[in-house]
């Protein structure tokens, strides 16, 4: 594939604990994928692989049709990553912020700028570019955060948990962004959560329990008559 | 369009030319916004600036002035003639103040770690040992700007070096600077948790400071012991200390020089090792 998220056959240990077995996993361009799995079921590993945090002589990783073992630069170059933990800097305002994560991407100058504001004016956040971090609420931090991740016009964006400790309200608005984003921007996306909620039965949903990969399908199709939650509880305990 | 150079299908039918330029380019701008990230948070920790400044300040104003009459030097080089001892602890409080901060950036990579940014940092596609080079720079630009500080402070109680010394000390600085935040990127991805820095004040500061040329000359430890005099010679903290004492006086101590600069490459080394990503720091369950 020129493009998507390609994931073969990929396997990591902690030591001698098993953290991945044999997860393979394809995204296709533009197409939205829910990873959800219970805490503990290997999702934060794959990130870390995905993102190239920690590497596995196992299995293969293709981003945007760029092998991450072979050419890491380039397949980075195209991801956008939205982390389990806040990563943003505190006492920076949310465009200084921004500027480094731009920088970092390569970005600078009257480009960069422009990316920028783009980016804030998509999650509504340009009229709070001078305030610091600190200043913000959590639904608006993890705005400036998704903004970061698309500065730099990713292919795939990666989000893991990102709507960990957030109330209902903002909750519900990052998830109805996300969606709209696959759809309008052509992004392919993987959103890791444990929160059966936040997946709509029209999605991709591919479950991870335990290291491995046990339902890939669409959400509504793997649910069949009972409700996700109880499908994904169901499965969750027997396997 | 330096991201566009990294994006294949974007670039159209740029050269490699273009794109290794475009790479340059990627590079030197990730490098300049962790060096502003670094002046940033640097800025808006004054207590941090004051903490740096004042603790040589009270060696060199109290400590040493305690010390002045019990302590006697004979002239060794650079020194022409007698000096006082508190213008023998000045290159000590100088390379003190890159030793602590050497650690203090140690703390903020880990602290940097366990709160994510590192892994920001980490994802960039820029290469992992460019971006932990950049850090290095980023931490050893704000270490030498506190010791100017600091010596403008000392000059200011008449302890003052050569005019020309003020000059020939900055690139003594930089690889002092260097060596000691390359030992502190070591140490940081060795340490698995904040807590556990409490650790390396007491078994890696104090030992390199005390167990250098800083507070006293080599001969006066052999004198004592033959032993701590042989420790203190293999102290690459000791050879920082000199290469600045010689800067200082506009001299050129090369054997110094050598040593720092191999302690420089085997700490990088070590650390570049310790982030590789196929094992070390970030591989640890978080």
């Amino acid at each position: 594939m020129s493009s998507g998220l390609s994931i073969r056959d990929v396997s990591f240990a902690y030591g001698s604990r098993p953290a991945l077995t044999s997860v393979s996993l394809d995204v296709a361009p533009g197409a939205f994928c829910a990873l959800l799995g219970p805490n503990g079921a290997g999702k934060s590993t794959l990130f870390a692989l995905l993102t190239r945090l920690i590497t596995t002589p196992a299995g293969q990783i293709e981003i945007a049709g760029h092998d991450l073992r072979a050419g890491p630069r380039k397949a980075l170059a195209r991801i956008g990553v939205v982390f389990q933990q806040p990563t943003l800097d505190l006492d920076l305002s949310v465009r200084q912020n921004l500027r480094y994560f731009a920088a970092l991407q390569g970005l600078s100058g009257k480009q960069a700028s422009a990316r920028i504001d783009a980016a804030l004016d998509r999650l509504s956040m340009r009229d709070r570019d001078r305030e610091k971090i600190r200043a913000l609420n959590g639904g608006h931090r993890r705005r400036t955060e998704i903004a970061r991740a698309l500065i730099h016009d990713p292919a795939v964006l990666l989000l893991d948990e990102p709507t960990v400790g957030l109330d209902a309200a903002s909750r519900s608005a990052i998830t109805a962004h996300i969606h709209d984003l696959a759809a309008e921007k052509a992004l392919t996306i993987l959103w890791a959560t444990h929160l059966t909620d936040e997946v709509r039965p029209s999605d991709r949903l591919a479950i991870l329990h335990r290291g491995r990969l046990i339902e890939d399908g669409i959400a509504s199709d793997i649910a069949g008559a009972a409700s996700l939650s109880d499908r994904f509880l169901t499965l969750t305990e027997a396997a | 369009m330096p991201a566009g150079g990294q994006r294949g299908q974007a670039g159209g039918c740029r050269g490699a030319k273009g794109d290794t330029q475009a790479h340059a380019a990627a590079m030197i701008a990730s490098l300049l916004a962790i060096i502003a990230r670094e002046a940033l948070r640097f800025i808006h920790q004054r207590e941090r600036f004051l903490a740096a400044l004042v603790r040589p300040l009270v060696w060199l104003l109290v400590f040493a002035a305690g010390f002045r009459a019990a302590l006697g030097l004979s002239i060794i080089p650079p020194y022409q003639t007698y000096i006082t001892y508190e213008t023998y602890i000045v290159p000590g409080l100088c390379g003190m103040i890159l030793l602590f901060n050497g650690m203090q950036s140690s703390l903020s990579l880990v602290y940097d770690r366990e709160m994510g940014s590192m892994r920001l940092l980490l994802t960039s596609p820029q290469p992992r040992w460019w971006l932990l080079f950049s850090k290095l720079i980023g931490s050893t630009t704000i270490s030498i700007l506190q010791v100017y500080a600091f010596l403008a402070i000392a000059a200011l109680f008449g302890i003052d070096m050569p005019a020309w010394g003020y000059v020939t000390v900055l690139p003594a600085l930089l690889v002092a600077g260097l060596m000691l935040g390359a030992l502190g990127l070591l140490l940081s991805s060795f340490i698995k948790q904040l807590e556990n820095f409490a650790g390396v004040m007491n078994f890696v500061i104090f030992p390199m400071f005390f167990l250098s040329s800083a507070l006293y000359p080599l001969w006066k430890m052999a004198e004592s012991s033959e032993l701590l005099h042989d420790i203190c010679a293999a102290n690459p903290f000791t050879h920082a200390v000199e290469l600045i004492r010689f800067a200082l006086y506009t001299e050129l101590n090369l054997p110094a020089l050598g040593w720092t600069l191999l302690a420089t490459a085997i700490f990088t080394a070590a650390a570049l090792w310790g982030y590789d990503p196929a094992r070390g720091a970030m591989r640890r369950k978080t």
